[in-house]
């Protein structure tokens, strides 16, 4: 039966055409994976959808009702959920006041009885979390089950999940799929848009891939494999997803000794040798963003010592850090790597400023020059250098993150999650830098939760459990996801 | 994306608005204007001189005002420089002049002329002269003539509108600074009243009052400008290094410095300062520009560079752009926002002085509601109350545009509740433009 049907969808913006034509159709009891890289549409086809955004042409159908577009009233009342990243949750409310939020009825609340219809919808989708929960205790993957148990008690018939899994533990994710199979049993039709390929093969049963804003084709799951995929997203044939590096790892350059912080990192040791890639794996939450963030001085160690070259760093804040020449990329890129509302140019001078300035006075002809210089070199596509960040994508905004640490020539990079949000074009240029800075005798440690990459990118492979290293991979071409994810797990 | 007009007016709208007031107050404030006191007297002296030359004699009438008085003094001083023969001078009510005139006409060296001041030339007296003193008949009236230019628009009236402005303009600099990095500092209205009265007390008390020596003045003054700077820098300590609110931190220090202030003052007014302490509030020493607006102008051309062209500007807009990522490039995040605090309250200090210096007092009740005012200048300037983005140059037209609406709805006779709901609505609607910027 078809749940939904969205056809001849059109919406420009100023200078760019969001979506051409766009049809959809999605089945009751299926998921429906959306996929395609940044910029191709996917969110602005979501938008149309729930009613935030409204198309310049075409029409939706929910089983067989057409729905007035571009209000987000009506799309709701239709019976269609959004989950985006971000949860829309009150975080001091309870689990079950978040679920029925905006539907309580009367000037009374009925809170025994909306404690016990959120322990149904609970039950209902084979998980255990309290109602009586603040929703600021909960967990990511509770709160994401929340969400969803939200849009049930809203009567939804069709969810749409935007990157589920992003901020997801492995355990979680499985625990997540058996939710979706539940709702898929119940007749819901589920949207499931994520950049994962390896999740879409688990979870859905059809895929549609969108490239620029058209529909380039919807496939069953059986019918396709994953370099079909790509080249349906890419729109060509990537060769290599992971480049490979021609450089022998030199004598040691970065070494850190009994690192700890509480019981988040506890004696971790390690060293880089020049040129060398040493990737940190584990699960999330078992240490290595925090010992990252130990190493760059962002947050205070209790023990541990770091030497570069054979000199002891005294690092007690993350300016002594960059003058000794350790850059951190961090995970989250938004609130922590950029300024987002400022333009290319600050945000790449931001740490260099002293290259070019004199008595405090910038000389922004060098400025700019130096970032033309970067955004040559790293095919950094900006309308101009005075754009916001905000207004790039993923890539992009990594590559201006990227190019403000190149500018520092720093000896150590820390990259955490390089690709993370990043499409698969934008992820293989990324890839071609690390390995060119490998070349020129950096020593890069890059934590990464995607075993793929870890596999196809690291020289050696350290893992890590909650806040210790518990096991290294040496010979990595004969590693699997599997040995590594036994050390992972403790 | 927004209309082109709305894209238009955010990113000029202020100067556009500022000029539009400026044009509506000139069109509702023509009036009929004359040239009074010493510059009149001398215009009339040269009119007399040119046009019927130096052995013609003078009858002087003009009225009881002092404008009048200068007017007549200077006139008569000139003609008789110019060997003119003043038979008469005559300054008071119509009721003298009708006296000296009729006294005048039983003499056989009448005058040939009666110069007359603009508000004399109207009397009936003068106007009918024929009719009411018939001896007299025949001998010309002149004065100047008069001509039509907006009230708004003079040269006395724009001076009041920037010296009503140095103050408020002065501290929405550092006011500016702080919303950028992303505070707020409500404490700035009790410090004015605190570096008054901490001005004008140690000039009394340590510094000999009335005769204390400008050397001692100046650095009484720069004392109270510290003690401020010092309340800023505490004020900006303890936002960051305790990461509490600074609406909250500097809303308690605006009750201890209004506090302090009251304490040390008594609750009095402070008198007993020199003639020269008013040389910063009332002088005018370049080109006839007040040397408060001279001040003014000099520090926003600073922090315009500072802002725009220094490594400490950027670190301010990064830091109010997002703290976090500031810190993990680098950046000293404590030591900008202890920078912006303590500036903010200098520049507080600063406006303090000038305020006593203005009412050549120092009174614990001085900078009320300003902090309001001063924040009203900021965001109608177009500076985010979210921070990291703003512009000192806007802040300059946000005051400005404060200041006109005020002054025009002075001159146009609206009463002062309304004044506030205007001033109100339209920082409201300054505010509206901000979110529909930042939405588009």
């Amino acid at each position: 039966m078809t749940l939904l049907q969205m056809a001849g969808i059109d919406k420009s913006y100023p200078g760019v055409q969001a979506l051409r034509g766009v049809g959809m159709e999605l089945r009751a009891g299926e998921v429906l994976a959306v996929l395609g890289e940044n910029g191709a549409g996917k969110s602005t086809l979501i938008k149309a959808l729930a009613g935030a955004v409204n198309p310049d042409s075409g029409t939706i159908h929910i089983s067989g009702t057409s729905l007035r577009t571009g209000s987000p009233h009506e799309a709701r009342r239709a019976g269609v959920a959004v989950i985006y990243q971000e949860f829309n949750l009150a975080p001091a409310l309870t689990a079950a006041e978040n679920i029925f939020l905006g539907q309580e009825a009367g000037v009374w609340l009925q809170q025994a009885d909306e404690r016990e219809a959120a322990a149904r919808l609970f039950r209902r989708l084979g998980v255990e979390v309290d109602p009586d929960a603040l929703c600021r205790d909960l967990n990511i993957a509770q709160q994401q089950v929340v969400e969803i148990a939200k849009a049930l008690a809203a009567r939804a018939r069709i969810i749409v999940m935007d990157e589920p899994s992003a901020t997801l533990t492995l355990q979680e994710v499985e625990r997540l799929f058996g939710v979706i199979r539940e709702l898929k049993k119940q007749g819901l039709g589920i949207i499931y848009i994520s950049h994962r390929l390896e999740e879409i093969f688990a979870i859905a049963d059809r895929v549609m891939v969108l490239r620029d804003g058209e529909h380039v084709g919807t496939r069953d799951i059986g019918a396709v494999d994953r370099d079909s995929l790509i080249e349906m997203m890419v729109g060509r044939r990537l060769d290599q997803e992971f480049p490979a590096r021609h450089v022998v790892p030199g004598n040691q350059r970065f070494v850190v000794r009994g690192l700890c912080r509480a019981d988040k990192v506890c004696d971790v040791s390690f060293h880089i040798r020049r040129g060398e890639v040493l990737a940190l794996t584990g699960l999330i939450g078992s240490g290595r963003t925090e010992t990252a963030r130990l190493i760059f001085g962002a947050d205070q160690r209790d023990a541990g010592t770091i030497a570069l070259d054979g000199k002891e760093l005294r690092v007690d804040c993350p300016r002594d850090a960059i003058r000794a020449g350790i850059a951190l990329l961090t995970e989250d890129r938004k609130g922590q790597g950029l300024v987002l509302s400022h333009s290319v140019q600050d945000n790449f001078a931001l740490p260099n400023l002293s290259f070019w300035s004199r008595f405090g006075f910038i000389n922004r002809r060098d400025e700019r020059m130096a970032l033309d210089r970067y955004v040559a070199d790293l095919r950094i596509k900006a309308g101009n250098p005075e754009q916001a960040v905000r207004n790039l994508s993923g890539g992009n905004q990594q590559k201006v993150v990227l190019a403000k640490w190149l500018q520092r020539q720093c000896a150590v990079v820390i990259f955490d999650e390089p690709t993370r949000g990043i499409d698969v074009a934008a992820k293989l240029e990324i890839y071609l830098l690390i390995n060119d800075l490998a070349a020129q005798g950096k020593a890069i440690l890059m934590i990464s939760s995607e075993l793929p990459e870890v596999l196809g990118m690291a020289d050696r492979i350290l893992v890590m459990h909650r806040g210790r290293i518990t096991g290294e991979v040496q010979d990595v071409a004969r590693a699997t996801q599997e040995q590594i994810m036994k050390l992972a797990v403790g | 994306m927004m209309p082109r007009w709305l894209r238009l007016f955010s990113n000029h709208g202020m100067v556009a608005v500022l000029v539009l007031l400026c044009a509506f107050y000139s069109a509702a404030t023509l009036a009929e204007q004359n040239i009074g006191g010493a510059a009149g007297g001398e215009a009339l002296a040269e009119k007399i001189i040119h046009e019927r030359g130096s052995g013609v004699r003078v009858a002087i009438v003009a009225g009881s005002g002092a404008d009048d008085g200068v007017f007549a003094q200077v006139l008569q001083d000139k003609l008789v420089e110019a060997g003119v023969q003043v038979v008469l001078a005559v300054k008071g009510p119509p009721r003298a002049a009708r006296l000296a005139l009729t006294k005048l006409d039983s003499t056989t060296a009448g005058p040939d002329v009666i110069a007359a001041s603009y508000s004399a030339s109207r009397w009936s007296l003068l106007a009918h002269l024929d009719k009411l003193l018939p001896k007299l008949a025949g001998i010309p009236v002149v004065r100047l003539p008069s001509y039509v230019w907006p009230n708004f628009l003079r040269t006395d009236n724009l001076l009041n509108i920037a010296n009503q402005i140095a103050v408020i303009a002065i501290i929405a600099i550092g006011m500016t600074l702080v919303i950028v990095s992303g505070g707020i500092d409500l404490s700035v209205g009790s410090l004015i009243a605190l570096s008054a009265v901490l001005a004008t007390l140690l000039i009394r008390d340590a510094a000999n009052a009335e005769e204390a020596a400008p050397g001692a003045m100046v650095l009484c003054c720069l004392a109270a400008i510290l003690v401020c700077a010092g309340v800023g820098l505490f004020t900006g300590a303890i936002v960051t290094y305790f990461a509490v609110p600074p609406f909250i931190v500097t809303l308690g220090m605006m009750l201890v410095a209004g506090g302090l202030a009251e304490k040390l003052s008594a609750n009095q007014s402070i008198y007993h300062l020199p003639e020269s302490f008013v040389w910063l509030g009332r002088g005018a020493d370049l080109a006839g520009i007040p040397n408060a607006v001279v001040l003014m102008g000099l520090l926003y051309v600073t922090a315009h560079v500072l802002m725009t062209r220094t490594t400490l500007g950027r670190y301010i807009y990064a830091v109010g752009g997002n703290a976090e990522a500031a810190r993990l490039s680098g950046v000293r995040v404590e030591r900008v926002r202890l920078f912006v605090y303590a500036l903010c309250a200098a520049l507080a200090g600063v406006g303090g002085v000038i305020m006593a210096s203005q009412l050549k007092s120092g009174a614990p009740t001085y900078g009320q509601m300003y902090e309001l005012y001063v924040i009203a200048a900021v965001v109608v300037g177009g500076t985010s109350l979210s921070g990291g983005e703003g512009r000192v140059m806007g802040t300059l037209i946000g005051a400005l545009v404060i200041a006109v609406i005020r002054n025009g709805m002075n001159l146009t006779g609206v009463e002062s509740s309304w004044q506030k709901i205007v001033l109100g609505s339209i920082i409201v609607a300054a505010v509206l433009v901000d979110r529909l910027k930042a939405r588009n």
